[in-house]
C-alpha cells in the first residue's frame, strides 16, 4: 500500500476533502442516508457544523456565509425531503450566481429508481438551478468529484453545484487522492478580455458625452471595487448600482448617483433615460433593472462587460461585448485609460444630473408620530457607520434597506436579489455571523418575511450567533399591498395578516431578546439599546406606518423615465 | 431560421436531460436531437436541429456552451455542410401497388429492407427535405408507420469538429 494514499471509507473521505478544501463551516441537517457522514464529523473537530432547523436554512445560511467571505458555503443534507426542503435556498443562490456546495445523501445505488424510503431524484430536482450537478455512483470518483464541484461553485460565473452522494459509497472504501488542481476540457471559463474589444471599449467611452457606469453583482462576486473605484475616478463618470451590486462602489461616493431600477433614484434613472453611452458592467439587464425593454436606454451605444457570455445581448443590444472576469478587465481597461490623457467633457451632463438629485426623491415625512420605516434604516446606518452586514427578506424593507443604507463596502448587504425568496434574511444573517462573528450583522425584515425561517432562531441560540433583527412589522405584505393599492383599486386580497404572533415573546420563547417600539421617538435609543447587547440575539419588532410606500416606482413593464413619484413631489415634465 | 447545431458532449449520464431541459427551461425550440458515441467512447456527439432569429440562435449556442457538460458547440450553417436523415416507413402493400412502391422507393434511392406478404418496410436516407418529399409521394392510406433519426449534421471540406 502506497503510504501517501491511505485507504479510506467514503464517509471518511467526504470529511477529508473538506478539510483539504480548507472548509471550516458546514450547514446541514442529519438523516439516514447521510449518517455514515455524520458518524465522520463527530470524531473531528476541524470541521464544525452547524445544525440548522430546517435544511432551507441551512442552503440560505451558506449562501449568507458566501455572500459575506466570497468563499463557497457548504450544505450537508439527506435524501427526500432534506434535499427537497433546500432547493428553495439552492435555487435563490442560483439566481444570486453566489457559490454553494451542496451535499445531498442518497440512497444507496442497489435501490436508486425504486421508489425506496426517502428517495427523490436530487440530480433532476435540482438540474434548472444548480450550475452544475454530480452523481457519485463509485467511492472512487468521491474525492475528484468534490474537487471538481468546489471549482466549478467558486469559477467562471460563480453558482451552487450539488453533489448526490448515495449511502453506499460512503460506506465503500479506496485509495484516498484529493487533486491539487481541476482541468475540465469542457469546463474553462474565460478570464482576460479580448484585448481588441477592450481597446474599442476605451475609444468609445472616450467619445460620450451623457456616459453613465451601470455595474451589478459581478463586480461584488468578482471582488472588483477596487478596480471599478479607479476606474470610475479615472473618467469622472456618474455610476449606478443595481441591487445586487450596492458596495461595490462607496454610496457617500460624489459619483455615485443611487441604485436604479424599479425602485431606484430618479436620477439614476433618468439618466440611464438619457445617456449616450452605458458601460454596464457585472450586470446582466434585468427585468427589474430594465423596465420596458423598447424604451430602455433609447440613446445609447453600450459596452457590457461580463463573465457568462450568455448574459451579453440576452435582453439588450451590445455594442462592444467583452468577456471575461471584471476584475482582469477593468484593470487592461484602466491600464489603457491611464496612458490616454484625453477625458471627455461631461460638465453639462453632471449639471443635469445635479438637478434630477434636487428632487430629492426619497424624501419621506420626517414629522409623522408613527413610525417611517425609512427612518429606522436610516437611524441604523448611522448608529452602524455604514459598516454593518445587512441582510434583508423580500418586499419593501429589502427596497427601503437599498435605499437608505448606504454601502461603502461589497460583500455588506446581502439580499436574494434575483429568486425573491422571503425567508432569506434570518439564516443568511447567521451565516454571515458565523463567518464574522465579531461584526454586527443586521436582519432587516418584514413580520412575513422573518416567520418563513423564524426556526432559525434556535440555531442562532446554539451556536451563539447574536445577530439583530429589525422586523418593520406593518401587519401587511407591504409590497403586495402596495401593488394592490396601485394597480388593483386597494382591493388588499389576503395582504394583512390579522393573526400576528407576539413577537417579543416569541424571541423570548427561543431564548433571545425581545422588544416592541411603538413610537417615531423611541426608535434611536432602542436601536442603541439593541446594538449595545453584542452577546445577545435581538429581535426588535417596530410598529411601522402601514400605509407607507416605496418611492419612486417604475410600473413593471413601462419606461424607466415614467417613474411614480412619492406623492407631494414637484411635478415634472418627464423625458 | 433553421439552424444545425453540432455539439460535442462529455459522454456522461444526464448530459442529454441538461441539454434537452435547457431547451425547455428557456423555451427554445428543438426540431429534432440526434446523439450517439464517438470514436473516443468518452464522448458523445450531438446535432440539434433548432430555429429563432440570429439573437436567439446565439442564445441557444451560449447556454449550450456554459453547460458544464459540453465540451464544443458549432453552428453548421456558418459553413458549406451535409446534414442526411435516416427514416424507415412502413407501408401496406396491396397486390395493385407493389411494383409502384418500389419504383417510387428506387427513384428516392430508397431501399426495401423487409418484406412482408402485405407490408414493405422501405429505408431512406437524405436531407429532411427529401424524406418529406417522399411521405409526400406516398398514399397515406398506405402508410403503417415511420420512424425517423433525426438530423445529422457534418461540415464540408476538412474542417473538422474535434475535442
Amino acid at each position: 500500500m502506497n503510504k501517501s494514499k491511505p485507504i479510506l471509507r467514503g464517509a471518511e473521505i467526504f470529511v477529508q476533502a473538506l478539510k483539504d478544501e480548507g472548509v471550516k463551516h458546514v450547514f446541514g441537517y442529519p438523516g439516514g442516508a447521510v449518517l455514515h457522514i455524520y458518524d465522520e464529523l463527530y470524531k473531528q473537530t476541524e470541521v464544525e457544523h452547524i445544525l440548522v432547523r430546517h435544511e432551507q436554512g441551512a442552503a440560505h445560511a451558506a449562501d449568507g456565509y458566501a455572500r459575506a467571505t466570497g468563499r463557497a458555503g457548504v450544505v450537508l443534507v439527506t435524501s427526500g425531503p432534506g434535499i427537497t426542503n433546500a432547493i428553495t435556498g439552492i435555487a435563490t443562490a442560483y439566481m444570486d450566481s453566489i457559490p454553494l456546495v451542496v451535499f445531498s445523501g442518497q440512497v444507496p445505488t442497489s435501490v436508486i429508481g425504486n421508489d425506496a424510503f426517502q428517495e427523490v431524484d436530487a440530480i433532476g430536482i435540482s438540474r434548472p438551478c444548480v450550475k452544475h450537478n454530480f452523481l457519485v455512483s463509485d467511492v472512487k470518483d468521491l474525492a475528484s468529484i468534490i474537487k471538481k464541484a468546489f471549482y466549478v461553485a467558486c469559477s467562471g460565473r460563480p453558482g451552487p453545484v450539488l453533489v448526490d452522494i448515495p449511502k453506499d459509497v460512503t460506506a465503500n472504501s479506496c485509495a484516498y487522492d484529493y487533486p491539487d488542481a481541476v482541468d475540465m476540457r469542457s469546463y474553462r471559463p474565460t478570464v482576460k478580455g479580448h484585448p481588441g474589444q477592450v481597446k474599442r471599449a476605451i475609444k468609445l467611452m472616450l467619445k460620450a458625452r451623457k456616459p453613465m457606469i451601470y455595474t451589478g453583482g459581478g463586480v461584488v462576486l468578482s471582488d472588483a471595487d477596487a478596480e471599478l473605484i479607479e476606474f470610475t475616478r479615472l473618467l469622472g463618470f456618474p455610476i449606478t448600482n443595481t441591487l445586487m451590486g450596492l458596495g461595490a462602489y462607496p454610496a457617500t461616493d460624489r459619483q455615485f448617483i443611487g441604485m436604479l431600477g424599479m425602485h431606484g433614484t430618479y436620477e439614476a434613472n433618468m439618466a440611464m433615460h438619457q445617456c449616450d453611452m452605458l458601460i454596464a458592467i457585472g450586470a446582466r439587464f434585468d427585468d427589474r433593472v430594465t423596465g420596458d425593454l423598447e424604451k430602455f436606454c433609447p440613446h445609447a451605444r453600450i459596452i457590457h462587460i461580463d463573465v457568462d457570455p450568455s448574459s451579453i445581448a440576452k435582453n439588450v443590444p451590445v455594442d462592444v461585448p467583452i468577456v471575461g472576469d471584471v476584475k482582469h478587465v477593468l484593470q487592461d481597461i484602466n491600464d489603457g485609460l491611464k496612458n490616454i490623457r484625453e477625458r471627455p467633457d461631461i460638465d453639462g451632463w453632471w449639471r443635469q444630473i445635479k438637478d434630477w438629485q434636487s428632487m430629492d426623491c426619497l424624501r419621506f415625512d420626517r414629522d409623522s408620530s408613527l413610525i417611517k420605516p425609512q427612518r429606522v434604516i436610516e437611524l441604523l446606518y448611522e448608529l452602524t457607520g455604514g459598516d454593518a452586514y445587512v441582510s434583508s427578506d423580500v418586499g419593501q424593507h429589502q427596497m427601503w434597506a437599498a435605499q437608505f443604507y448606504k454601502f461603502d463596502k461589497p460583500r455588506r448587504w446581502l439580499n436574494s436579489g434575483g429568486l425573491g425568496t422571503m425567508g432569506f434574511g434570518l439564516p443568511a444573517a447567521m451565516g454571515a455571523k458565523i463567518a464574522y462573528p465579531d461584526e454586527t450583522v443586521v436582519c432587516i425584515t418584514g413580520e412575513a418575511s422573518l416567520v418563513m425561517c423564524i426556526q432559525e432562531l434556535s440555531t442562532c441560540l446554539q451556536y451563539r450567533t447574536p445577530i439583530k433583527i429589525i422586523n418593520l412589522n406593518n401587519r401587511y405584505m407591504g409590497m403586495v399591498r402596495q401593488w394592490q393599492e396601485f394597480f388593483y383599486e386597494k382591493r388588499y386580497s389576503h395582504s394583512y395578516m390579522d393573526a400576528l404572533p407576539d413577537f417579543v415573546k416569541l424571541a423570548e420563547s427561543f431564548g433571545h431578546v425581545g422588544m416592541r417600539i411603538e413610537k417615531a421617538a423611541d426608535v434611536e435609543a432602542a436601536l442603541k439599546e439593541a446594538l449595545a447587547m453584542e452577546d445577545r440575539l435581538v429581535l426588535m419588532d417596530f410598529i411601522t406606518d402601514q400605509t407607507e410606500n416605496v418611492y419612486p416606482m417604475i410600473a413593471a413593464g413601462k419606461g424607466q423615465h415614467e417613474m411614480h413619484l412619492a406623492p407631494g413631489s414637484e411635478e415634472r415634465e418627464l423625458a | 431560421m433553421r439552424h444545425i447545431l453540432s455539439l460535442l458532449v462529455e459522454n456522461e449520464a444526464g448530459a442529454l436531460s441538461r441539454i434537452s431541459g435547457l431547451f425547455s427551461a428557456r423555451g427554445f425550440n428543438i426540431e429534432s436531437l440526434s446523439v450517439a458515441p464517438t470514436e473516443d467512447s468518452t464522448v458523445s456527439r450531438m446535432t440539434i436541429v433548432t430555429s429563432g432569429s440570429a439573437a436567439i440562435i446565439e442564445q441557444i449556442t451560449k447556454h449550450l456552451n456554459k453547460l458544464v457538460d459540453v465540451i464544443k458547440v458549432v453552428d453548421l450553417n456558418e459553413s458549406d455542410h451535409i446534414e442526411r436523415e435516416l427514416m424507415l416507413v412502413k407501408v401496406k402493400t396491396l397486390d395493385a401497388t407493389r411494383e409502384e412502391l418500389m419504383r417510387l422507393s428506387d427513384i428516392f434511392r430508397g431501399r426495401i429492407i423487409d418484406v412482408n406478404e402485405n407490408s414493405y418496410t422501405i429505408e431512406v436516407t437524405g436531407n429532411s427535405d427529401k424524406l418529406d418529399a417522399f411521405l409526400k409521394a406516398l398514399n397515406p392510406d398506405l402508410i403503417l408507420e415511420t420512424v425517423r433519426t433525426g438530423v445529422s449534421g457534418i461540415a464540408r471540406g476538412e474542417r473538422a469538429i474535434r475535442v
